[in-house]
């Protein structure tokens, strides 16, 4: 395999309240491989938004990144400088939120708004980052961009400006993009155009991508690998049809079970029951434990960390080695 | 066994031979979205009318869940608040057990009407009253059809409905923000249950919630279905989740009715273009590698729509017809109906297998 492109090791997001600090992320690790689409998958709260946001220096305050290292193509930078990050913003990781109106700004033109990040991060005459951002919203699917270019956002669908904020992520040829929560805003129609755009544009531009969604569906159809968030921790990492088709970890296999089927009928629903803590109620060992109908007395007392459970990682003591169960 | 409970029992894909709980005829409801007056005098505009939900046909069973599915903007949320009398209709008519509510005779039917109908919505935060402790949310329904008096009997079926929707008789003393979005949908579901209804109108009811809370509400509310023999009208936009709620299913779109099939027929052979589409658009999350087409286009705007049948843009069956002439709803076979010009003439023959295994 080839050096990892991004890994993030042991990142802490922490808030600083009157009563105490609050873990949002606790001691997350991943890495991601050039050209790779890592899928960050769970319910809300469960810290992903806020780990996409640590990795591009972006946490508003109070939150803080409180531990850990952030390393681009072997480059620290999590601790960079506002003016340097800012710069490997846009440049080299692009970004796609779940509003594109955070990405567009409404008194400028797409043509001026695209042609300024691509004179930003590369020396190109006016007249050919022009030719560059038509042929950036030709690649996305924007019909007539000869024309379409000089349109301000406000007079494009929802669905037509995602694709715009592609374009946009694209423009500098970053070789990482941010996705969080992409298509959550959109109808199932225009989400799976925009599915597959993003997959097949980032592919032909050679940028691997951090997909961060709540739908399991979206990562099925998008992601080589997946990170399954619980509570602020990774409880489980691996190939995608493995995490989705013989998940290791018991909340992955719940979750999974929970969601409804458009292929098969069932009586009922897995249930799990409870809901995701509160981060001022994480509890102590496992965070899953109240929930998890195996958890037995080690659970309680001592946090798992990502452990080798054949195919995947899982977070969950069923997967120790010396305790082996049975 | 009631006549609900039968009919809840009852395959599927049987035809109820009873009367219908519910009747939809001829539904449709404009909304005005002109500018105000003194623009339309200054800019020489016309008063423009939005066409929301357009002549809507459908029946209810008692013991059924009909759901309608469709794209946001399609007219299910129109289509609930009217059958629920929030809004009246501009044209046709909602009848229950064969009396048209709006020509209900006295003030007096129409109450007793509406004591057996009850709504629960998307967002459990918007529909509890924030400043109100839980036992009085669930309760203003049976003070307000002054279905119980005296505290003490108030408070003790205050207490069982709790109970029902699997929460603790002591969480009535509580405020709403206390619970969490999955808690305080039970709550609105109690509320609806306590002046017990036969009818609830679901309008998209876990689509604020997460996955995991989403099986136990959907579980909750098949038990209620069950154990209460009620009928219910389910809105949503995910076709896994009605899929998984409905027996009879209504797919919506630009605010007209295309399809309207028993739900294991819409999965198993579903017939209007638009169908097909939006079956192929959900994700493959079993990973099936079943064969989809890439979806097209986008919703148009609905103030100006296409002309003939709306869906004709983006249609990959569309010809000449379907520009000019608007498709009515027409029976393919059954209890299946389609409203499709290529349907109708046999141009789309039936996929056999859809996707199910
Ligand atoms: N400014 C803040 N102060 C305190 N807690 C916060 C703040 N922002 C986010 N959180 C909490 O951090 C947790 C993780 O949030 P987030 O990363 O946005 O979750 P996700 O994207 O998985 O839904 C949540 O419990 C959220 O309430
Ligand atoms: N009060 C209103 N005023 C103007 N337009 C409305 C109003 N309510 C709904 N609409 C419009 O009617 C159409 C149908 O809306 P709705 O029934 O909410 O759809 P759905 O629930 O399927 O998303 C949409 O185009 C919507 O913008
Ligand atoms: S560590 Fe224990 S409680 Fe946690 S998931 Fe594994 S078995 Fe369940
Ligand atoms: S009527 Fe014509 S355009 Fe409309 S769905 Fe049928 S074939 Fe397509
Ligand atoms: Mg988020
Ligand atoms: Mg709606």
């Amino acid at each position: 395999m080839s050096d990892p492109l991004l890994q993030v090791r042991d990142l802490v997001v922490e808030f600083p309240t009157r009563r105490g600090t609050l873990t949002a992320v606790d001691k997350v690790s991943f890495d991601i491989a050039p050209g790779e689409v890592l899928g960050v998958v769970g319910e809300s709260g469960a810290g992903k938004s806020l780990t996409g946001t640590a990795i591009i220096n972006l946490l508003e305050p109070p939150g803080r990144i409180g531990g850990g290292e952030v390393i681009l193509q072997g480059e620290r930078i999590d601790n960079l400088p506002q003016e340097e990050m800012r710069k490997i913003r846009g440049k080299r990781i692009g970004m796609v939120f779940q509003d594109p109106l955070t990405s567009l700004n409404p008194l400028y033109t797409i043509g001026e708004q695209l042609t300024e990040t691509i004179q930003t991060h590369m020396k190109l005459t006016d007249a050919a980052a022009r030719i560059r951002a038509i042929e950036l919203l030709s690649e996305v699917g924007i019909p007539a961009p000869e024309s379409r270019i000089d349109a301000y956002p406000h007079q494009f669908s929802g669905g037509m400006r995602q694709r715009v904020v592609i374009a946009l992520a694209l423009a500098a040829n970053p070789v990482l993009v941010l996705a969080d929560e992409p298509t959550t805003a959109l109808d199932v129609s225009v989400q799976a155009q925009i599915i597959a755009l993003l997959k097949k544009t980032c592919a032909e531009h050679g940028a691997a991508v951090m997909l961060i969604t709540h739908d399991m569906g979206v990562i099925a159809e998008t992601a080589d690998r997946v990170a399954v968030m619980y509570a602020g921790r990774i409880v489980e990492i691996g190939p995608v049809r493995e995490v989705i088709k013989n998940a290791k970890h018991p909340y992955t296999d719940g979750l999974m079970a929970s969601i409804p089927s458009l292929t098969h009928e069932a009586e009922r629903l897995a249930q799990i029951e409870g809901s995701m803590p509160r981060l001022t109620a994480i509890p102590d060992g496992c965070a899953f434990h109240p929930r998890c109908p195996q958890a037995f007395d080690r659970c309680r007392r001592e946090r798992p960390e990502l452990l080798d459970a054949d195919t995947t990682q899982a977070a969950c003591w069923l997967y120790a080695k010396e305790e082996a169960v049975t | 066994m009631s006549q609900a409970t039968a009919a809840a029992t009852m395959g599927v894909n049987e035809t109820p031979t009873s009367d219908p709980l519910i009747k939809i005829e001829g539904l449709t409801r404009y909304f005005d979205v002109s500018k105000p007056l003194l623009n339309r005098v200054i800019e020489r505009v016309p008063r423009q009318l939005l066409r929301a939900v357009h002549d809507v046909n459908f029946s209810i069973h008692a013991g059924e869940t009909f759901a309608l599915v469709g794209e946001s903007g399609c007219g299910k949320s129109t289509v609930a608040r009217m059958v629920a009398g929030l809004i009246a209709p501009s044209a046709g008519s909602v009848s229950f057990e064969g009396v048209d509510r709006a020509a209900a005779r006295s003030a007096a039917e129409e109450r007793k009407i509406r004591r057996r109908f009850q709504m629960i919505f998307q967002d459990p935060f918007a529909s509890l009253n924030p400043r109100w402790r839980v036992d009085r949310i669930i309760s203003e329904p049976i003070r307000a059809f002054g279905l119980a008096q005296d505290k003490q009997e108030i408070d003790h079926q205050v207490g069982e409905l709790l109970k029902v929707v699997k929460l603790d008789p002591a969480d009535g003393a509580k405020f709403p923000h206390e619970f969490s979005g999955g808690q305080r949908q039970r709550i609105a579901i109690a509320r609806a249950l306590s002046n017990k209804p036969e009818f609830i109108i679901c309008d998209e009811p876990t689509s604020a919630l997460d996955v995991s809370v989403q099986a136990q509400i959907l579980n909750l509310m098949r038990d209620l279905q069950d154990e209460f023999g009620l009928t219910y009208l389910f809105i949503s936009h995910n076709l896994a989740v009605v899929r998984h709620m409905a027996t009879r299913i209504g797919v919506m779109y630009l605010g007209k009715l295309v399809e309207d099939a028993p739900s294991r027929e819409l999965f198993k052979d579903p017939r209007h273009p638009y169908t097909r589409m939006l079956l192929d658009a959900v994700p493959d999350i079993d990973m099936s590698g079943r064969a989809r087409t890439p979806v097209k286009g986008e919703v148009p705007n609905p103030i100006n729509p296409p002309s003939g049948c709306t869906f004709h843009p983006r249609c990959p069956f569309a010809f000449d017809r379907c520009r000019k002439e608007e498709p009515a709803l027409l029976p393919v076979s059954e209890n299946h109906f389609a409203s499709c010009h290529a349907v109708a003439e046999g141009r789309i023959e039936s996929l056999g297998a859809g996707v199910q295994e």
